[in-house]
């Protein structure tokens, strides 16, 4: 009897290293070239198909293109303005994952192109209000975080979602210095994140995200200051706790968790009572949720802003 | 000549704000960016002014002293256009949010502060003022630029959001300046006080 555990095989049968190292890139190169023909969506500026639901469309005038992509807060690739324009070409957003973790039930770790895949992708036009009173009115690409969150199955502990950006100053040099407590973290109580508002994106402008504005993954919660909305996030942890943010450390006086626009609280140093939408020569009022209220309000009831700022 | 020369060098900010304005190449954000690069620009004419006395002291070149007046006028002039930048291109006139802002917003205060202190030190540059005042008294007066640095860099520092790198460098150079003539003035003093004892 021929033991299983010694199969014999004749040389001749088996493969060579070489000829099998020679099929697998060959299957490799296969794969990736038929990825790229299904998801031509590995690099910024690749064109990214989603419908146009009409209750997110707005009357309102498009920020430019080029104001959205070279005037970033995005302080991993350095604290101007002009920066993350300039130094973003460094990150690679191919691999990429997004651990999904913490008080769910089915944690996991979904690659990048699992996740494009995940739900039908929406054209959303979200205005932007950063805590800075300026403001842009941006065309995202992206379905609601909800549809990632429910599959991960929240337990009931699950009170507060935290997101967490790459952390690699190899790739975003800006945080080889300390400006901030890297990596970025930002979080949202449960029900926030599963507003039908807060958005996973994946693009703007119908084409995937310019490495500045956040690639490859990034949350817009539009009713929030811009810090809120995390970019080139790679973990997401559903918490027990109220999760301190990056900008907390930073600032606990300026910088709050709720952090939703709110024109009647004022940063301690600056009004935030009107906003300069970029490409406009006269400021506007600032709107309570950034115009959101009629959809957010009601989290909030019951709750005092000017403390839960 | 080289008076000149400092003079035309002087208006470059300027000459390159106006020429990307027409060309539309300010940014996302122009009106940010004037009020940014004329704000820098003053901060820098008050320290290099400030720079003066002590490159008499460490170089022994009197001639320093003639450029002294031109570079503290420059730093008005930056300033007028910051202060213009901020009354009409930021707030279009807008008195109520200006006088809130001046009242309540720390930076604000201190900011304009620093402008309004600027005035009297601009309109008592002639020869024929300090003339008027005298030396002692114009002296006195002028003396304010230190505190008007000061208040420049604090302005500076408690309106950036986070990264203090720029206001700290200029707040870096100002303690240098002024340490200098803290030295020389606490040499005089001992030199002084010598002097009275062996007399």
């Amino acid at each position: 009897m021929r033991s299983p555990r010694h199969p014999t095989i004749p040389a001749s049968e088996i493969t060579s290293p070489e000829l099998f190292r020679q099929r697998r890139r060959f299957i490799r190169l296969a794969g990736a070239a038929g990825l790229a023909v299904a998801f031509p969506s590995a690099t910024a500026g690749a064109k990214l198909e989603a419908s146009r639901p009409e209750a997110y469309r707005l009357a309102e005038e498009l920020t430019p293109l080029e104001s959205v992509t070279r005037y970033n807060n995005f302080y991993e690739f350095g604290t101007d303005k002009e920066s993350p324009a300039r130094n973003a070409g460094s990150l690679k957003t191919r691999p990429w994952t997004v651990a999904v973790e913490g008080a769910v039930r089915k944690p996991k770790v979904f690659d990048l192109d699992d996740l494009l895949k995940l739900a039908a992708l929406e054209e959303r036009i979200y205005r932007l209000r950063c805590v800075e009173a300026w403001s842009m009115v941006i065309p995202w690409v992206g379905y609601p975080l909800a549809e990632l969150l429910k599959r991960a199955e929240p337990t009931g502990n699950a009170k507060f979602v935290e997101f967490i950006t790459l952390h690699d100053p190899a790739q975003m040099p800006g945080q080889r210095s300390s400006v901030l407590e890297w990596p970025y973290r930002e979080g949202l109580r449960i029900d926030e994140a599963m507003h039908p508002l807060a958005l996973l994106t994946f693009g703007m402008y119908g084409e995937v995200l310019p490495n500045q504005n956040g690639a490859p993954v990034r949350i817009v919660v539009p009713w929030k200051y811009g810090f809120k909305s995390a970019k080139s996030i790679v973990r997401i942890r559903l918490l027990e706790q109220l999760p301190t943010t990056s900008w907390m450390q930073a600032g606990p006086r300026e910088y709050g968790f709720y952090a939703n626009v709110n024109p009647a609280v004022d940063h301690p140093r600056w009004s935030q009572a009107k906003e300069r939408r970029i490409g406009e020569f006269f400021k506007r009022p600032t709107l309570p949720f950034n115009g959101y209220a009629e959809q957010v309000a009601s989290l909030y009831s019951g709750m005092d802003l000017e403390k839960f700022f | 000549m080289i008076k000149a020369a400092v003079f035309a060098a002087a208006l470059i900010p300027l000459v390159k704000l106006v020429t990307h304005g027409i060309l539309g190449q300010l940014g996302a954000n122009p009106i940010e960016r004037i009020t940014h690069t004329t704000g820098w620009w003053t901060l820098a004419f008050l320290l290099l002014s400030l720079a003066i006395t002590p490159l008499r002291r460490l170089t022994g070149w009197a001639w320093w002293v003639r450029l002294r007046r031109m570079l503290g006028l420059y730093a008005f002039f930056y300033a007028c256009l910051h202060f213009l930048t901020y009354l009409v291109l930021d707030q279009f006139f807008d008195w109520p949010a200006i006088v809130k802002d001046v009242a309540k917003r720390p930076y604000v205060t201190v900011g304009f502060a620093g402008f309004l202190l600027l005035v009297p030190l601009a309109v008592t540059s002639t020869d024929a003022m300090i003339r008027r005042l005298g030396g002692r008294r114009w002296r006195l007066l002028h003396r304010a630029v230190y505190l008007i640095a000061m208040a420049g860099v604090l302005h500076f520092a408690w309106l950036v959001k986070k990264d203090l790198t720029r206001p700290a460098t200029f707040g870096a150079w100002l303690a240098l300046l002024l340490g200098i003539r803290l030295v020389y003035w606490m040499r005089g003093l001992a030199r002084s006080r010598a002097l009275a004892r062996s007399g």
